[in-house]
């Protein structure tokens, strides 16, 4: 079987990817890092933090790189004054939404949303700061969720219903108001389809999933979901 | 004419704090106050967290002293779940609150007392700092500098950071064990931490002749003393009882179990100044004045327990009468002796093989609802009592600062040292510094950080009679 290739420009280098490949992963395979906190390889893309955002040559819109396909002769520009602006001002939306307080978080020095903030010399949140005060649900023996850190970037509800396949996890309520949710809006304590398998922890990629008593540092482990996902398909590359 | 003088802020102090000098007519001091003017409200933000981010939280107060703050954090969460440490995690928390103390102590004397000490009260302002310190006294200054970083290099090689080393502390313990590089390091470098305060101490001796006058009007009065001694009495910094002893060197309580602090330590409040006023409840308000902090610990310790720190103890003791040295002047020796005593207590600790055990952390759940740690900070008895859910959220806080006990005994300080220097009718810089430096001299923590020296401006208000403004000067 042979596989459709393509051929495009990103940042001015020339790239060959196979058909159907997304802009975000023909770059990483090529060594051109996209900043993206909702995106995880072994996970479907979901498009929901807009930091991937991209132009595209020939358009005046940005397209997030992580749900865009690549098409021949496709001219994508990563990195300009007005990607950096745009960048910023969606992790600043971010951190304004709920109650980010680095210096007294869990994820303190292991968080993306605080590493790329530092990145991208976000040092003032220039929109007012919605200051949630969120139930903290501590039920569980050890797995713990404070909303309140929470970017709804979905990666603990997808790699809990595409890897684990409980489907514990999802959302309720929308836009700014969305909340994690275990079952039917349970206390995590009494979920009967958690396996505390500990995967949402470990993409977790601020400090909202976390569990009691470890230091952050040894939980997280965002390749988790790639990790499985390659195991399954019999791949031991690693 | 004058009626009061305000010295807003206080410089070289940790924290935002002014002096207000109220005047009689004849342009003498009548009375002066020590006003803190920061609310941080930490005890109303921490209700509804869950309890094991308490060390994390309130250890945010101060930037000088945070492991104080989590060692009194973490041992009210060991009783809400109720678990004893092992061995290993009580002497890795003791080896790098030992790092604060070193730390804490050599940077109140070095960078922020010794200007005043050693260039002189009335010398200039813009050179009386620890730049100027450099260039007069450059060798002592950089063994001042070497001394604070092995402080803060025992709390990063037991918990990863030198300043808000929270991630390491946890309810139960401590996350990772000790390795044997970092122990070996910190070995190799002890002798020549000691050997410096050695040297310290004695150079600090031969100061002291000639500052008889400040010795003898520095917050030098009567007041009990509070806080922690072991079971014989001796001194200590972790863990222990509380003792009270009184100005005539009797012990008025002891082993009172600093759980139930709050049967003796009563707080009252003043509408001038943001910081409480906690006093000895059997002697009511305020005649239960005591002091805490190294004056008070050196004055009810017995003995301190370590070979040099207990031969300087004995010649403290001497200052005083029966043993009790009141003179606030003295916070300043009983540091450089409190350092030595834990430099002393490093070594012990790093030389008992148990330290390296992987055996850190005892876990469990909540199983009480409320839990009271108690440790000595740099600065005195500093107690955290939280209250929880359940779930471990936090329902209530209740944080009594080592520097808060401090609080009436400040007032009394500052009265006692404005009415010795302070004149209105010929006001000068070098009186308003001695006001602030009997402060230095309890080494006060207001608030979260050190500022920079020299940078913040000192404001001089004098008013008169009528409240118009009649002079104002800006250092």
């Amino acid at each position: 079987m042979t596989t459709t290739t393509v051929t495009l420009k990103i940042d001015g280098l020339e790239v060959t990817v196979p058909e159907g490949t997304m802009i975000l992963k023909a770059a990483k395979d090529n060594g051109i890092i996209i900043p993206t906190l909702c995106n995880l390889e072994g996970l479907s893309p979901y498009g929901g933090c807009r930091l991937c955002l991209v132009e595209i040559s020939g358009s005046p819109k940005l397209f997030p790189a992580c749900i865009t396909p690549v098409s021949s002769g496709m001219e994508v520009t990563t990195k300009s004054e007005r990607l950096t602006e745009y960048r910023r001002m969606a992790v600043q939306m971010l951190l304004a939404e709920r109650t980010h307080i680095c210096s007294v978080c869990v994820a303190n020095d292991h968080c993306e949303l605080q590493s790329l903030a530092n990145q991208l010399g976000v040092d003032h949140v220039l929109f007012e700061r919605k200051w949630t005060n969120l139930e903290i649900d501590s039920s569980h023996d050890f797995l713990v969720i404070d909303r309140n850190r929470c970017i709804l970037c979905t990666r603990c509800i997808r790699v809990c219903d595409e890897i684990e396949g409980v489907h514990t996890l999802d959302l309720k309520l929308r836009g700014k108001d969305s909340q994690v949710i275990m079952d039917l809006d349970e206390h995590w304590g009494s979920s009967c389809s958690c396996t505390s398998c500990r995967k949402c922890a470990k993409v977790c990629p601020v400090g909202a999933i976390y569990i009691e008593g470890e230091p952050v540092s040894h939980t997280k482990h965002k390749d988790i979901a790639e990790f499985i996902t390659e195991r399954r398909q019999r791949k031991w590359k690693r | 004419m004058r009626k009061e003088i305000v010295i807003n802020p206080v410089t070289r102090i940790e924290g935002h704090a002014k002096v207000t000098i109220f005047l009689k007519d004849d342009q003498t001091v009548k009375e002066a106050r020590f006003q803190v003017v920061d609310f941080r409200g930490f005890e109303k933000f921490c209700e509804r967290r869950p309890f094991y981010e308490m060390p994390n939280i309130t250890s945010r107060s101060c930037g000088i002293c945070p492991v104080s703050h989590l060692m009194a954090s973490a041992k009210a969460c060991d009783q809400i779940v109720g678990v004893t440490p092992p061995t290993t995690a009580v002497l890795l928390r003791r080896l790098m609150h030992m790092g604060q103390m070193i730390q804490s102590h050599a940077l109140n004397l070095f960078h922020l007392s010794f200007p005043d000490l050693l260039l002189g009260m009335d010398s200039d302002p813009a050179e009386r700092n620890i730049f100027g310190l450099i260039e007069k006294q450059p060798e002592l200054a950089r063994q001042g500098i070497k001394l604070r970083k092995y402080g803060q290099e025992l709390i990063e090689k037991v918990a990863g950071k030198r300043i808000h080393s929270s991630e390491w502390v946890m309810p139960g313990g401590g996350k990772w064990p000790l390795t044997k590089q970092n122990a070996d390091y910190l070995h190799s470098n002890l002798p020549e931490a000691l050997d410096i305060t050695v040297k310290t101490i004695a150079f600090f001796k031969k100061c002291l002749d000639g500052l008889e006058d400040e010795v003898e009007n520095f917050g030098n009065f009567p007041t009990y003393y509070l806080g922690l001694v072991t079971a014989k009495g001796g001194l200590e910094h972790y863990d222990g009882k509380i003792r009270i002893l009184d100005a005539e060197g009797k012990i008025v309580a002891d082993q009172l179990d600093p759980v139930t602090y709050y049967d003796y330590i009563g707080e009252a409040v003043e509408p001038w100044s943001y910081m409480k006023f906690p006093y000895y409840k059997p002697l009511g308000y305020p005649d239960g004045t005591y002091r805490v902090g190294p004056l008070a610990r050196l004055n009810i310790a017995s003995h301190c327990g370590t070979p040099l720190a207990d031969e300087e103890l004995k010649e403290f003791k001497k200052l005083g009468k029966n043993g009790v040295v009141q003179s606030t002047f003295h916070y300043h020796y009983a540091r450089l002796i409190e350092i030595l005593f834990c430099l002393e207590g490093v070594k012990e600790i790093l030389e008992d093989p148990e330290v390296l055990s992987e055996r850190v952390s005892a876990k469990a759940f909540v199983n009480n609802d409320e839990g009271v740690g108690v440790a000595e900070a740099p600065r005195g008895t500093l107690i955290h009592h939280y209250a929880v859910d359940p779930q471990g959220m936090i329902l209530w806080a209740n944080m009594i600062i080592a520097t808060e006990h401090n609080n009436i005994a400040y007032n009394k300080a500052v009265t006692q040292v404005a009415k010795k220097y302070v004149n209105g009718k010929r006001l000068q810089e070098g009186m308003l510094n001695r006001v602030e430096a009997v402060i230095r001299a309890f080494d006060p923590c207001l608030s979260c950080a050190t500022h920079a020296v020299g940078q913040m401006p000192l404001e001089v208000k004098l008013i008169d009679a009528e409240g118009r403004l009649v002079d104002r000067k800006i250092r």
